[in-house]
């Protein structure tokens, strides 16, 4: 292997999020390791949510930029444990995320009320940065997002939802 | 029965109740009463297929014989399965698909949280990652249990209505056998009486709530530690294994 696994971590975080393209695998916290074995490298990868679709591209994604590399031999472990979790994602991914038109998680804590507790939390609308928003739908355009609307700019919206 | 016996029934029953209320909800695939319901729906639907692969996969690991996700789902038959009575139900009317969701949603809630700590470490990652994706389908549907029970007069008539049909279909969730003797004296499984108090807890609050009737505990169906069915299940299997029987093996 002509890599270490510094140079190969720095292939893969730049592999954008097929669905969201201005972050970075490593940005999300999808990418967990890098071992070097003598005739492979293993990548170890958690979802986001189990049935994230866009995980198949991930894989993928880190294949053909390791092929690209001349890595041919490559195995992608997909680990569970510690169960992913938005409070890994970088105030930069966040502020990215803000630009594209994405709310971020809310103070990246972990959103644990369940029921009724949950309480209306404050997002703020990524095109007016209006605080008056509201709710239309817990489950968004994919299962890691949910759907708001601003009462400002009348503008809805992507609301990334902690978990 | 060994652990490894017990533990692969036990895989199949999450999974197979993931996967079969997976594919309920996909059933309202552009069918949703409002745009945002149908999405909301068909989200949950997926969260249930990924929930329904990673206990599938396991079971396939830990019985060594090459069996995929794939195997599992698509070629068992009927009596093979060992999904809840409960997650079988047709879809019905929206308020039928609520009340069944959220019966086992509250179920999959009490569940997880306390396999989060078993001590089979694929069932606790499971359990813990799947622990938060249940969360919302919870919040979801026992958010339209209360919009509905506290509604109008119609809506509270026909989600009562849901309730008291499908009531006699929740006994079989917490049914035990030697499975889970086993699994619990090794610490792996939990006991299904404490996740029926618990579970029992949330039901009350959500239907006080919403001002609904608990139904009275009557007869209740059995079927799922022994892999017995009511009527539908072959109909949602012939439908979901159509192409991979018809065309075995058929690549995308």
């Amino acid at each position: 292997m002509n890599y270490t696994k510094e140079q190969i971590w720095q292939f893969l975080a730049e592999i954008p999020d097929p669905e969201i393209p201005v972050i970075t695998i490593e940005e999300l916290g999808v990418l967990r390791d890098v071992e070097i074995l003598p005739d492979k490298v293993i990548v170890t990868i958690t979802p986001t949510y189990t049935g994230c679709p866009a995980m198949k591209l991930f894989e993928d994604d880190i294949i053909k930029t390791l092929h690209s590399n001349g890595i041919e031999n490559v195995e992608i472990k997909m680990v569970y444990s510690p169960a992913w979790t938005t409070d890994w994602m970088s105030d930069k991914a966040k502020e990215k995320l803000e630009k594209y038109g994405i709310a971020p998680p809310v103070s990246g804590s972990q959103d644990k009320g369940f029921l009724f507790e949950s309480g209306p939390k404050t997002v703020r609308c990524p095109q007016c940065k209006s605080t008056n928003t509201t709710l239309k739908s817990q489950f968004g355009s994919t299962a890691c997002k949910a759907l708001y609307s601003c009462n400002n700019c009348l503008e809805p919206f992507d609301y990334f939802k902690c978990i | 029965m060994t652990t490894k016996e017990a533990l692969i029934n036990y895989c199949l029953r999450i999974g197979d109740t993931s996967l079969i209320l997976g594919q309920r909800m996909s059933e309202w695939c552009s069918n949703g009463p409002i745009l945002e319901e149908d999405i909301a729906m068909t989200n949950i639907a997926l969260d249930h297929i990924g929930q329904a692969r990673t206990m599938l996969t396991y079971a396939g690991e830990l019985e060594g014989k090459g069996r995929t996700e794939d195997d599992f789902a698509y070629k068992r038959h009927e009596r093979e399965y060992y999904n809840s009575l409960l997650s079988e139900r047709p879809n019905g009317h929206f308020g039928d698909t609520v009340a069944r969701n959220f019966l086992q949603s509250a179920y999959f809630y009490h569940l997880y949280s306390a396999l989060s700590s078993s001590k089979d470490n694929m069932i606790a990652a499971h359990a813990a990652k799947s622990l938060k994706e249940v969360t919302y389908h919870l919040r979801h549907s026992a958010e339209w249990v209360v919009r509905l029970g506290d509604g109008t007069e119609e809506s509270k008539e026909k989600i009562q209505t849901s309730f008291d049909e499908i009531w006699e279909y929740t006994g079989d969730l917490f049914e035990m056998n030697e499975v889970d003797d086993v699994l619990i004296k090794e610490g792996i499984a939990i006991n299904q009486t404490e996740i029926k108090a618990k579970w029992d807890k949330t039901v009350d609050e959500v239907l006080v709530r919403a001002k609904l009737q608990r139904p009275k505990d009557a007869y209740m169906h059995s079927g799922r530690l022994n892999a017995i069915h009511s009527e539908y299940l072959g109909h949602l299997l012939a439908e979901m294994q159509f192409l991979p029987r018809a065309y075995p093996d058929a690549k995308w």
